[in-house]
């Protein structure tokens, strides 16, 4: 099972090794990082291997979501099964 | 492989547009809870409601943390409670405080079926549960009512009609310390459906299974954005598909929550309700689509065609994206809970005669509008037999949540707040229908009614 993680907001130093930092730390693997900027908006889309995950991928999301406000960011961690619903028949 | 304007697509959607699944209702069969003892049957009905539906309030809040897609309402529909009535008697008032303590012990916001089904005639316990309905919604908090008066098979009872007039003021005048909100509470249906997930009309039909989930899905934002988004010399038709291929991505929302949220309570997934549901936020209005098409206002000529169309190539869209659609399927008009209906009533483009006429092409009917509180019961009743009429001749649910706003006039307003927004109180024709709805019986079936 696989989660996607984006990070949107405005651009500062460190990002992408803060949200890895914590994909490592609850055991999530990276499989995939872009970035885009898309209608002046930075946007870090991250593709995670959920399965060995040390926590719930609710905790999950709460955690990255917390990380996000405190640095002005918004970090939303989805399953990846709502991308693939709405978008492939 | 997904890429990232689609997965940006989506979080747009959900973060900018307002789409959200409106509801997940669980319907529980109490058809085995049923006793003579009207003590036994309510304490049966209690602990039935609490055992089935323990965790679909945690199981909604995980699916939304997991998925990423807020579930905003978590409800429950029941067996109407007329069928209980009738074997047990005793005060039905018994049983709807039974479904309060038990809807609030597992934290659902509304639990629909205290109702009866009279289409065609009034069966032991029906008039008993009817006649109690206004105190029923006085005294508890999360219960509602509907009641079937008519259908394209059976004609319309308009002995019911008459009552269902007083009934429907009577319960806005015992709460009219609290915005007439008893009113709000209760549905007059014509056709109605066995698995509405939708409040206040949501109950459990007899024809279902012991226990299933139905969702409601919503996105009037998403649909007026895809269609801001389009070229101005799109036509029509293309206009269509756009709202097609937007119904099918909201719709397969639903599907994915609906059926993950039945496969970890356990229990069978019923339907998708194909919807457009609105709310009060800015943005996710269903007059706002309508607008965005191409009117000045809501409810100037050429509503209700573009109304047709919208709510057209949402069920095409949404049929697709289903694997089971049911419930009442189409776009929603009610007036307090859309922003762009409320703008349009106050400033006098919209009236109620209007509004008629769209719920001939839409979903279900006269939904959430605030009338003055001095109208005559039997001014009521006329509402809900034209609303049935074009139900039964129509072959479609129709249906009647009117709130006389005591102690209220034209023009003054009506604030119920959060998902029921606020309403102006909107003009009703003064001329009596008296004579029609004192004369009672039956409507007969129409000619429509013979298909086979």
């Amino acid at each position: 099972m696989r989660a996607v993680i984006t990070v949107t907001g405005k651009d500062t130093v460190g990002i992408l090794a803060k949200v890895s930092n914590e994909c490592a730390k609850y055991n999530a693997n990276i499989a995939e990082v872009s970035q885009t900027v898309l209608q002046d908006m930075f946007a870090m889309i991250m593709l995670v291997d959920i399965d060995h995950l040390t926590c719930g991928l609710s905790e999950l999301a709460d955690i990255m979501r917390r990380m996000g406000e405190g640095q002005g960011l918004m970090i939303h961690v989805m399953h990846e099964d709502i991308f693939n619903s709405m978008h492939r028949i | 492989m997904i890429n990232n304007t689609e997965i940006l697509e989506t979080i747009r959607m959900i973060q900018d547009e307002n789409l959200d699944i409106r509801t997940i209702t669980m319907g529980i069969s109490l058809l085995d809870c049923a006793d003579s003892d009207i003590e036994r049957s309510c304490q049966k009905v209690y602990e039935k409601i609490c055992h089935r539906a323990e965790r679909l309030v945690g199981t909604g809040e995980a699916i939304e943390k997991e998925y990423g897609i807020p579930i905003i309402n978590k409800r429950l529909s029941v067996t109407p409670i007329a069928l209980l009535c009738g074997i047990s008697g005793g005060d039905p008032v018994r049983y709807a405080k039974a479904m309060d303590q038990a809807a609030k012990a597992v934290g659902v916001n509304f639990i629909g079926g205290y109702s009866a089904l009279v289409q065609k005639g009034f069966a032991a316990g029906d008039r008993e549960l009817i006649d109690s309905i206004p105190r029923a919604l006085a005294e508890t908090d999360v219960v509602c009512s509907s009641v079937n008066v008519g259908s394209t098979r059976a004609g319309i009872n308009m002995d019911a009609v008459a009552l269902m007039g007083d009934i429907v003021l009577q319960s806005a005048k015992l709460t009219a310390d609290n915005c007439c909100f008893g009113a709000a509470k209760i549905v007059v249906f014509c056709n109605a459906v066995e698995d509405n997930p939708f409040m206040a009309g949501a109950f459990h039909g007899v024809g279902e299974g012991d226990c299933v989930l139905n969702v409601g899905v919503s996105g009037p934002g998403v649909v007026r954005a895809a269609i801001a988004n389009a070229p101005d010399d799109y036509d029509l038709t293309q206009i269509a598909n756009i709202i097609k291929k937007t119904a099918f991505k909201i719709t397969r929302m639903g599907q994915l929550v609906g059926s993950e949220a039945s496969r970890r309570l356990g229990i069978p997934f019923g339907i998708v309700d194909l919807s457009l549901a609105p709310t009060p936020a800015v943005g996710d209005s269903v007059a706002h689509i309508l607008e965005e098409i191409g009117l000045e206002s809501c409810g100037a000529c050429g509503t209700t065609a573009a109304l047709a169309m919208l709510n057209d190539a949402v069920k095409k869209g949404g049929v697709m994206a289903s694997s089971r659609v049911g419930g009442l399927s189409g776009a929603f008009i009610p007036v307090s809970e859309d922003a762009g209906m409320i703008d349009a009533a106050r400033c006098g483009a919209l009236c109620i005669e209007k509004l008629e006429a769209m719920t001939a092409v839409c979903s279900v009917g006269l939904d959430m509008i605030v009338i003055p509180g001095d109208t005559p019961a039997e001014v009521i009743g006329g509402i809900i037999a034209d609303e049935a009429a074009i139900g039964m001749i129509n072959s479609k649910t129709t249906a009647v949540r009117v709130i006389p706003a005591i102690g209220h006039k034209e023009g003054e307003e009506l604030e119920f707040g959060g998902l029921f927004g606020s309403g102006p109180v909107m003009k009703v024709s003064r001329y009596s229908p008296m004579k029609l709805i004192r004369r009672g019986g039956q409507i007969p079936a129409p000619i429509q009614s013979l298909k086979n």
